[in-house]
């Protein structure tokens, strides 16, 4: 709309072709199992499944019924069954369960699990104890990347967040390592590797070992740098309130693989209708990106423009009015369907917003970040918790409010912890001790206050000696240090300068011009200087494990301009928000480079909290 | 923080939207009849198996490029190793490249594979990685630790048979680590915990934190629990033990074989706080059986339960209680008072939630006496520990009738935030006895034109204009006046 766009923006790479390798592969593994079979699909599988696939390919290949898995006993009357799963121990052993039963009634089938997109040691291991390996043979679906739009593939692993960064568990650090191979060899070479955390750094091992391992091909490159970036480099973002069109879309109604269903009280009928979210719709395409407040006005010149279209259609006689049919109205019409869909998205979400108050919510974010006026912030939060307003809500506010203050104070953490089990159950013990374990919600040590901390931090920060200091930043491990970052790399602007969201000056717009997301602050801050140098303190405030390399000998030659190089493949190990990635399609028009992001899954703040919750058993 | 300048003036939603909303609505409405006529072809959509539909799915594909782009020359494109692990544990082997990275990597510089060629320790080790030598070997036996994870982590066939001694399992276990492969970490993990005893498994895997987390992630998701709280006892992680058998009552479902199990939690050592959580907890599904089992019949007749009160909260319990149990003397088990000093509920959040069960109720009566204190001399006054503004914004959600809304608004002490939610609600004798008590002619000529002729408001406005002349004299002076 407003934004002024650099012509000289590369052209990104087709990925579609990654669709068409998943596809082949997964027709080549079910021929594998010759004949007419019962197919048992994952649930979280089905939508992924649905981007590259349809039941007629499926049918093609023998299959006969469709299931999804469901952890019950099993109708099917088929004398072959093919499981397709995550591999996980629980559907793992739901399938041993399965198996077994037929054995214990003396009925005889062939069955085939196909893991995607890899098989865990733990899971064969669990076949084995059953006493059923050998009985079933097991296969992998390397689907490691779902393309969801020109410019975002996801791996569609949401666990991953859990897995990694609360308990522990590396058994995704290989598959990021697989898929950022997969991309390589397909669009590679890269020339530069970024990255910051822990994760990321293994990844890029990972990677790294599978391209010596393989064969190279020398190839034109089309994606020249890479930038990996932890979940947990940046935890304040995913937590804000989401409010361009297609974040606060997500938060909402659940973008979920880049389709929603949009509710009767959206399209003004008696159903719900599924609609694909991605460029190829014209007029989301034209929203997306923008700011909540902005879509009305261009909704409705859109309207306008459209009624005028129809309008030419008075004054024409028969002859212009079969070119008008035949060349113009299907467009219209179909432009039409879409403002209809989005116009009343736009109303739903208004009056949902307007219903929870959503401004002082706002309010309380925003003081948040700018660390202004906390007790009244912490009396906010209260209320919410003891109006038992959402719960997922009240818990992402007493996180951000630790985020940003380092933690709460003893007394704070205690009074609002008991509020909250009086509130939403005292079962939610264990959510806290999981909040806790990540750092998303901790308590202040005693002594240690804000002041404290914070004048360490300054001293160490104007430290030309900082680096011998390194060991006094391990023990905040947990620290998010987010006002000494704020501050270092002006993250949050000036509260008396009047933001123009119609012209976005920075990234901030996507948060109402209240915070630059850190995340994207940091991606361009590293490309900017081609590397870390200058941003030590910053690094040193993150726990460290930052890295720049270069490939090759003749890494001379990567230096030169070329359009690949201008091509920035972003990879968040831990999931990244429809937020940022508007943040980062705001940068690359303002810097003439694209941006594509890989994600290990799309989150937002209700997913990521959910993802820590217990209380099921 | 700054706001847009129209999110600050109007509020949310800023009028101008709503107008947008308006035209663009009105605008699409016009033309939907149009559209409807015409045949649409495109709205017949396939369905998939979950229900979405596949005809969006564009197949046009294009050929592998691959191959055809090449450009003939070999640029070499491998890239550098960089340092991993925070806290590298015991490495044995010897040609970890890792050391030479660990400086430059961290001080953000490029560091480019062909600087380090310089090194003698890389050329030596460079050909080794491209061939390794398990390729030559008949014997899987021969597998070094390094050779057999390399193998574990490409899928191929491997014998973890042969590490028997103590140190080759735990050489093996700190490969896995080295190699950062949790799929390939707990593969190792299930095979020692085949075959070390769970003593000498735990005493290795204290000073082996990643090992460890992978460990305590594999019992949890097989459900290993008691072998899980042995870990935690081993390791004097009382917290996590006590916690990890609380978690487990989640799986009971029988309310009374709950509670069972909630008492027996009381005696696990957790930190003081959770130990009270844990108490309350127990002592609250005990109520909550009680509760379950009594109550009047008309009440609920009248009002009939959405659910069952088990499992709930405990202001759901004390809103139950303030809705259907309202009034039972406080020895009581179900009555409100009892709940409140039982779960130690602060005055705020007694009353938020009192407020809440009676209005809906509309038991006005209740709700008046809550605020209703007497004095020493027997006055009575109205007070809150929450914001009368507050307390108008639940009422008025609750559908209290203007005269029981308009007692509250009046209690609001900001004379501004007064009016506003008194035109918010309608409340029309809090607004003009408020601009007649601040001797405001103007506003009240203002606000008669907003009233509807020959009502009883226009009628009383009428009275306080006619007689503000003699009154308040020709010119009022806007004096703040004492509420009466």
């Amino acid at each position: 709309m407003a934004h002024s766009v650099r012509r000289d923006a590369p052209e990104l790479p087709d990925f579609s072709l990654l669709k068409r390798l998943a596809r082949d592969q997964l027709i080549y593994l079910l021929e594998q199992l010759p004949g007419r079979k019962d197919l048992f699909i994952e649930a979280d599988l089905m939508s992924p499944l649905d981007r590259i696939a349809n039941v007629t390919t499926l049918k093609q290949h023998d299959v006969d019924k469709l299931y999804k898995v469901e952890h019950k006993p099993i109708v099917s009357t088929s004398d072959q069954l093919c499981f397709l799963i995550r591999p996980r121990i629980k559907t793992v052993k739901w399938i041993c369960d399965v198996v077994n039963a037929d054995k214990a009634f003396g009925r005889f089938r062939r069955y085939k699990i196909i893991f995607s997109p890899q098989k865990f040691y733990a899971c064969e291991n669990l076949l084995e104890e059953q006493g059923i390996f050998g009985d079933v043979t097991t296969d992998e679906w390397s689907f490691y990347l779902l393309p969801l739009d020109d410019d975002i593939i996801s791996l569609e692993l949401p666990e991953f967040f859990r897995d990694y960064f609360l308990e522990g568990d590396q058994r995704w650090v290989r598959t990021a390592g697989s898929a950022l191979h997969l991309l390589h060899s397909v669009y590679g070479p890269f020339s530069k590797v970024y990255g910051i955390g822990r994760c990321s750094k293994m990844a890029y091992e990972s990677w790294r070992e599978q391209v010596e391992e393989g064969e190279q091909r020398a190839r034109q490159a089309e994606i020249g740098n890479v930038f990996l970036i932890d979940r947990d480099v940046d935890l304040v973002t995913p937590l804000c309130s989401q409010v361009v069109y297609e974040g606060l879309v997500d938060d909402i109604f659940r973008i979920k693989c880049g389709c929603v269903e949009f509710c009767p009280d959206v399209t003004s009928s008696d159903k719900s209708i599924k609609v694909m979210l991605n460029s190829q719709d014209k007029v989301f395409n034209e929203i997306r990106n923008e700011h909540f407040s902005q879509v009305f006005g261009f909704l409705s010149q859109k309207a306008r423009n459209l009624q005028t279209a129809y309008d030419k259609r008075s004054g024409m006689d028969i002859k212009q009015m079969k070119t008008f049919v035949s060349e113009e109205l299907k467009g219209l019409k179909q432009e039409h369907r879409l403002l209809s869909l989005h116009i009343g998205a736009s109303e739903s979400m208004m009056k949902k917003k307007t219903k929870q108050d959503f401004q002082e919510l706002l309010k309380t974010e925003h003081s948040l970040l700018e660390g202004f006026e906390i007790r009244e912030c912490i009396s906010y939060i209260e209320e919410h918790i003891n109006r038992q307003v959402s719960m997922v809500e009240s818990m992402r506010l007493l996180c951000l409010l630790s985020l940003t203050e380092n933690g709460l104070l003893p007394k704070d953490y205690r009074s609002l912890k008991a509020q909250f089990l009086q509130s939403y159950g005292i079962e939610h013990l264990l959510t806290f001790s999981n909040l806790k374990q990540l750092g998303l919600l901790v308590e202040q040590q005693p002594g240690e206050t804000l002041t404290v901390m914070e004048s360490r931090v300054g001293k160490l920060v104007n430290d030309k000696t900082a680096g011998k200091l390194t060991d006094a930043f391990s023990s905040l491990a947990k620290k998010s240090n987010f006002r000494a970052l704020g501050r270092r790399l002006n993250l949050v602007p000036k509260s008396d300068e009047e933001y123009d969201l119609r012209v976005p000056r920075d990234m901030a717009y996507i948060f109402s011009g209240a915070y630059i997301p850190l995340s994207c602050k940091l991606i361009e801050q590293v490309l900017e200087r081609d590397g870390w140098t200058g941003l030590e303190e910053v690094t040193r405030m993150l726990n460290g494990h930052e890295f720049a390399v270069t490939a090759g000998s003749n890494g001379s030659d990567a230096r030169v301009k070329t359009d690949s190089q201008r091509i920035i493949l972003v990879m968040f190990l831990g999931g990244c928000t429809f937020s940022e990635i508007s943040a980062l399609r705001f940068l690359g028009r303002e810097k003439g480079l694209k941006f594509i992001v890989v994600t290990t899954a799309i989150t937002n703040s209700a997913r990521l909290l959910e993802s820590m919750l217990d209380n099921h058993a | 923080p700054t706001y847009p300048k129209d999110l600050q003036e109007e509020g949310w939603p800023p009028l101008m939207y709503v107008t947008f909303l308006k035209e663009s609505k009105r605008a699409v409405n016009s033309i939907r009849s149009l559209v409807e006529e015409e045949d649409e072809e495109d709205d017949v959509e396939k369905v998939s198996w979950s229900g979405e539909p596949v005809g969006s799915i564009s197949w046009s594909v294009k050929e592998t490029e691959s191959s055809i782009r090449s450009t003939g020359e070999v640029r070499d494109q491998s890239f550098p190793k960089i340092h991993t692990a925070p806290s590298l544990p015991k490495n044995s082997s010897g040609y970890s490249l890792s050391s030479l990275f660990k400086g430059k990597a961290k001080t953000g510089s490029f560091q480019s594979f062909s600087e380090s060629f310089g090194d003698p320790s890389i050329r030596n080790y460079a050909p080794e990685l491209r061939k390794p030598k398990s390729e030559y070997k008949d014997y899987v036996s021969d597998w070094t630790p390094e050779e057999t994870v390399k193998r574990m982590q490409q899928g191929k066939v491997y014998s973890l048979e042969k590490f028997r001694s103590l140190q080759d399992k735990l050489l093996l276990l700190d490969e896995a680590v080295n190699a950062h492969d949790g799929n390939v970490i707990t593969a190792v993990l299930i095979y020692l915990k085949k075959s070390l005893s769970k003593e000498i498994l735990f005493r290795e895997l204290i000073t082996r934190e990643i090992a460890l987390r992978h460990y305590i992630h594999y019992l949890k998701e097989i459900g290993e629990q008691k072998l899980l709280v042995e870990l935690f006892k081993s390791m004097d992680r009382t917290e996590d033990m006590a916690l990890m058998q609380y978690r487990d009552h989640l799986n009971v479902r029988d309310e009374n074989k709950k509670r069972d199990f909630l008492k027996n939690c009381l005696s696990f050592p957790f930190s003081p706080d959770d130990a009270t959580h844990v108490q309350d907890h127990y002592t609250l599904l005990e109520r909550q059986i009680i509760i379950e089992s009594s109550g009047q019949a008309d009440i609920f007749k009248k009002y009939p339960r959405k659910a069952s009160i088990l499992n709930m909260p405990i202001i759901t319990t004390l809103y139950y209680s303030c809705f259907y149990h309202y009034g039972e003397s406080d020895g009581t088990f179900s009555s409100p008072a009892n709940i409140r000093k039982t779960f130690r509920i602060s005055d705020k959040q007694f009353l938020l939630t009192c407020l809440g069960a009676r209005a809906k109720l509309k038991a006005w009566f209740d709700v008046d006496a809550l605020f209703t204190t007497k004095n020493w001399l027997g006055y009575t006054k109205k007070r809150s520990p929450i914001g009368f503004h507050r307390i108008v914004d639940i009422l008025q959600k609750n559908n209290a009738p203007v005269q029981v809304l308009q007692d509250y608004v009046n209690l609001v002490e900001d004379v501004e935030q007064k009016i506003s939610l008194a035109q918010k609600y309608k409340c029309h004798d809090v607004i003009i006895n408020t601009y007649r008590d601040l001797k405001d002619r103007q506003q009240l000529i203002v606000y008669r034109g907003k009233v509807e002729r020959g009502s009883s408001e226009y009628r009383k406005i009428e009275e306080i204009l006619s007689n503000s002349v003699r009154l308040w004299g020709e010119v009022s002076p806007r004096l703040p006046l004492l509420q009466s």
